[in-house]
Order: structure tokens, then C-alpha cells, then sequence
């Protein structure tokens, strides 16, 4: 049965799922990929949104394991874990198992049914 | 930043040697859907939310949440398909052929732009994800 590692796959990624469900966090999590390590004030100044709700959401992404932190001296500064979003990407492909069995499927229910 | 919005996009195609109409009843009827699909109390109706069942296994209890989103007879039937936090849409659309139809879904990776919750989203996901994409694409 197809579905139950489409299921599977759905559990292991949910929790970056629910990290990555706010599209303030994915602007966050975007801007870290693609522009290397950063503190939470130059964070804050791209999210338009205060401080402590950047440094809230820094603390779910870092609970998905979607950025590291790094303190030096007062300051922290956070990166991106790409990686994390793996299991998320590779979803689509345990899906394409599904479908194509249900295709299947379909066209022998096709074959019994009337015109 | 142009990239299109079906980067995440499953697709899968199929040309089938029966006309459209016969399919679509196999897409919408309840009880044929239930011979191919799953268990469900699809209503062929815009806005109707529903469910499909299956057995519950560890980890998942089995249901998918939806809601029919648009609604074309015999052409374009689009509902959400939801499960365990993760949202998308499927698509199915049906073009008629010479020896039948061209059969065609695709599974959105995340919610469309038809879902208002969404609409005017900073950071579609769609977008998002095809710009992740190329980022861990490049982590090997």
C-alpha cells in the first residue's frame, strides 16, 4: 500500500511544516539562506515586525531545527540550516507513488463502469 | 524570482480511451470515488467540506481534510487535501481527445492562490519552496 510512506513522510515533516506555516518566519528563514548568518536586529529591520516577535519566531524555526545560533559576545547570530527542508522537498516524490497507483486504479474502474 | 508558481507541483498525466463525462463521474460520484481514491463524503458542490478515509496506521489517523474549490462539469474539479498540518490542492482536469480524454492532476505542493487565507501572502509558498529548492539542490 502506497500511502502509508506518503503518511510517514507527512509526520517527519510536519513540524517544519508548522515552523515554516507563518509567511513571516519563511521571509526570516528565506533571507538566512540565501544571505548567510545575521543577528536579530539586521533580522528585524528586513521583517517589519518588532523585535521580540523576531526573536520569537527565531525560536520556532530553531526548534524545527531550520537555523543554528551562534552567541559571540552579546550578540547572536543565526543561520540557516537548509537540510532541515529535505525531508519537506522529498515529500512530493513519495506522492507521485500514490497517484500513479490511483491512476491505476481508476482506469480499471473505468473499464467496469457503463458509458 | 520569476520562477513559476508550479516549481512544487506533482503532476501526473494520463490519456484514457473514455470520454470526459464518464470520468468525471468516476471523480465526483461518491461511491465510484470510493472504489479508486478512498472513502469520502464528496459533494460535488463549491465550498462543500468533506473528508476522505482510510485505515489509520501509527502516526496517522487516517483522514485527509477538503473542501471543493472550483467546480467545471465535465472539465476542472479542484479540491484542498489536507492532512496531519500539511495543505494542499489537488487539481484534475479533463480535455477531450480524439480516442477519449487527456487526463491530467496536479497536487500543489502548498495552498493556491484561490485559498483567501493566503491571498496577499508576503512569501507565497510556492515561491518559497521553489527557492528553496535550488538552495538544498545545491547542498549536494
Amino acid at each position: 500500500m502506497v500511502m502509508i510512506p506518503a503518511m510517514q513522510a507527512h509526520v517527519a515533516t510536519d513540524h517544519v511544516f508548522a515552523a515554516l506555516a507563518d509567511p513571516t518566519r519563511r521571509a526570516i528563514f528565506e533571507h538566512l539562506a540565501r544571505d548567510g548568518e545575521q543577528n536579530v536586529r539586521a533580522l528585524t529591520v528586513r521583517a517589519g515586525v518588532s523585535q521580540p516577535a523576531v526573536s520569537k519566531h527565531l525560536g520556532i524555526l530553531k526548534h524545527a531545527r531550520l537555523v543554528r545560533d551562534r552567541r559571540a559576545g552579546r550578540e547572536t547570530h543565526y543561520s540557516a540550516q537548509p537540510q532541515a527542508l529535505k525531508p519537506m522537498l522529498d515529500w512530493m516524490g513519495v506522492y507521485a507513488a500514490f497517484w500513479h497507483e490511483r491512476f491505476d486504479r481508476l482506469e480499471t474502474l473505468l473499464k467496469r463502469m457503463d458509458q | 524570482m520569476t520562477e513559476p508558481a508550479a516549481t512544487r507541483s506533482l503532476i501526473v498525466e494520463r490519456e484514457m480511451p473514455h470520454p470526459p463525462e464518464k470520468i468525471w463521474r468516476a471523480l465526483t460520484q461518491g461511491p465510484l470515488i470510493e472504489e479508486w481514491l478512498m472513502k469520502n463524503d464528496f459533494q460535488p458542490q463549491v465550498g462543500h467540506r468533506f473528508s476522505f478515509r482510510s485505515t489509520p496506521v501509527p502516526g496517522w489517523n487516517g483522514v485527509i481534510d477538503s473542501e471543493v474549490l472550483a467546480i467545471e462539469p465535465n472539465s476542472r474539479l479542484c479540491y484542498s487535501w489536507g492532512s496531519m498540518g500539511l495543505m494542499t490542492v489537488v487539481t484534475w482536469t479533463l480535455t477531450p481527445t480524439k480516442g477519449g480524454t487527456h487526463v491530467r492532476m496536479e497536487q500543489t505542493g502548498f495552498r493556491s492562490e484561490e485559498d483567501a487565507a493566503y491571498k496577499g501572502a508576503r512569501w507565497g509558498w510556492t515561491k518559497f519552496i521553489g527557492n528553496m529548492d535550488r538552495v538544498v539542490g545545491g547542498l549536494n
